[in-house]
């Protein structure tokens, strides 16, 4: 069996940031491991621009964004191995971590790492988690399967398609596969508001006349082989369907953007505490999970919208890995992070006593405007700061100072106010 | 007089704007809370512009496709007439990330460039 300081699982964004954080802090004995055959991860098939605005302060496409951070692996010569599946990871009774992989080249092996970074990603919610009627004919993808098709294999899935769910990737796809020659009919989003992002909204069906259906779903699914057609119907405020609305819509495939879920079948392999809310990991503001010497970040821990973020968190989550390793461990009590009023979830959800300043990271529950964000300890506020729009499709990011964290002394609450109250 | 109802994307407050058009030519515009959505509102209400992101084939790569964007927007109106004509070209492996893929796309001025690096090799 191979041994290694730190073995990072996912060779995306998260996986590469964390690498060369970890790196930079004098970690020499390191590996990347991803089941594709490039490092880059879900940014490889996202063709479109808008990635780094943030970090770079330029529109980059995903491959773009992703080759900033392979061109450095490169450079540092830190090793990784592509087409490469974990299988497995655990912890023995001395601490150590026995990562399970394979591929084609080197078959079957065990790898023991003092630490691990988890940083898989996320994948996205399928058909068969949605419950809708109906035959179960070809032509039925999730959003991110087809940008994959698209992008990456240079095949179209459908001439004519209907779009449900109005998250990020449903509305990329939705322009597209209009610019590809296919025809988009609507996109029929559930909840009164979309899930996506403005801009995305404006550019992606605005521009090309394609029907934003809020408060709508699809309610049956027809074709025997190939998807001939679905039933839409408007819901209503409690999102079931109402009856007298349904429409039928002709068309050949069925794209669903309709959430993405953490993928964490090793953290609970590893014994990792995972968070009901976010899917994710339980981690500190270091990103150590409830395992000592297991790290969380990017996509595996929460779902982000922006990568630049993503990059943020792996960095975090690599310096601290590396000085897990220097120092053989973390110490400090922590006092646990919550979602009051007004709040979805909050990452990190346990802050340690002495904490170096950093980043909350959270999402509201609705849209809110006028609203202030406080951040309290014990019932005394220790940090406020007005917010003009807040929205559940737009993360949160709210930077702690070390005066305002000096102040940490118990749980820690996160909760949305209406100005004036 | 004519007016066009717009959603300002310059920032996540997404402002609702209303422009006032007379003969093509911005007379005023409201609901903008800064100086910023009153531009991106005369843009668009002028000459709307977008950055073109597509994939390009290539012949004995390691993938079909290249991704590509053009180097700077293009007019709006232009988007199907350079799809149709990306959709024509072809390239051979290895393509470096950077690299000039077409000169002046569709008689816009502005060139088509390889958004990844596409080696030699059989399809994975």
């Amino acid at each position: 069996m191979k041994d290694f300081d730190l073995v990072i699982i996912g060779g995306g964004p998260a996986g590469m940031a964390a690498a060369l954080a970890a790196q930079e802090q004098g970690v020499r004995d390191l590996l990347i491991l991803d089941r594709e055959p490039q490092l880059g991860g879900i940014l490889e098939q996202c063709i479109h621009n808008g990635f780094g605005l943030h970090r770079f302060q330029e529109e980059l496409t995903g491959p773009e964004y992703a080759a900033r951070f392979a061109s450095r692996v490169e450079q540092e010569k830190i090793p990784y191995r592509l087409d490469t599946m974990v299988l497995d990871l655990s912890v023995c009774p001395d601490g150590g971590k026995i990562v399970t992989a394979v591929s084609p080249s080197e078959g079957y092996r065990k790898i023991r790492a003092r630490a691990v970074v988890l940083a898989m990603g996320c994948r996205e919610r399928p058909r068969g988690a949605l419950n809708i009627a109906g035959t179960r004919p070809a032509g039925i993808y999730t959003a991110g399967a087809a940008q994959k098709f698209v992008n990456m294999k240079g095949m179209l899935p459908g001439k004519r398609a209907v779009i449900l769910g109005s998250g990020d990737i449903g509305l990329i796809m939705a322009r597209r596969m209009t610019l590809e020659g296919a025809k988009v009919e609507a996109v029929c989003e559930l909840m009164p508001y979309s899930g996506g992002l403005t801009r995305n909204i404006v550019q992606c069906l605005e521009d090309f006349g394609i029907p934003l259906l809020l408060s709508h779903t699809v309610v049956n699914i027809r074709g025997r082989e190939r998807l001939t057609g679905v039933t839409i119907a408007a819901v209503g405020p409690d999102r079931k369907p109402i009856p007298g609305t349904e429409r039928d819509i002709p068309c050949d495939t069925l794209l669903l953007s309709v959430g993405l879920i953490p993928e964490n079948e090793l953290s609970k392999s590893a014994g990792v505490q995972l968070d009901p809310v976010t899917g994710g990991a339980v981690v500190d503001e270091c990103r150590q999970t409830s395992v000592p010497g297991v790290f969380a970040c990017g996509n595996v821990l929460h779902v982000h919208d922006l990568v630049d973020f993503v990059s943020e968190e792996a960095e975090i989550a690599g310096k601290q890995a590396a000085a897990y390793l220097q120092k053989g461990g973390m110490d400090g009590e922590t006092f646990p992070v919550s979602a009051g009023e007004g709040v979805r979830y909050v990452v990190p959800q346990r802050i340690r006593r002495g904490a170096e300043p950093f980043s909350l990271y959270f999402r509201v529950r609705d849209v809110a405007k006028n609203a202030r964000i406080v951040v309290e300890c014990n019932g005394k506020q220790i940090a406020s700061r007005k917010k003009r729009r807040a929205a559940p499709g737009e993360m949160e990011n709210f930077p702690l100072t070390a005066a305002q964290l000096a102040g940490v002394d118990g749980p820690v609450t996160v909760r949305l106010e209406k100005e004036g109250e | 007089m004519e007016k066009r109802n717009l959603t300002c994307i310059v920032c996540p407050m997404g402002c609702a704007l209303e422009v006032t058009l007379e003969g093509g030519k911005v007379l005023s515009v409201t609901g903008n809370t800064c100086p910023r959505g009153e531009q991106y509102a005369r843009e668009e209400c002028t000459h709307p512009t977008r950055v073109l992101t597509t994939t390009v084939r290539v012949e004995g790569g390691e993938r079909p496709v290249v991704p590509v964007k053009t180097a700077a927007p293009i007019p709006k109106e232009r988007l199907f007439d350079a799809m149709e004509e990306a959709r024509s070209l072809s390239v051979r492996a290895p393509v470096r990330i950077g690299e000039i893929i077409k000169e002046d796309l569709c008689g816009t001025g502005i060139p088509l460039k390889a958004a990844a690096d596409i080696g030699k090799g059989r399809n994975i």
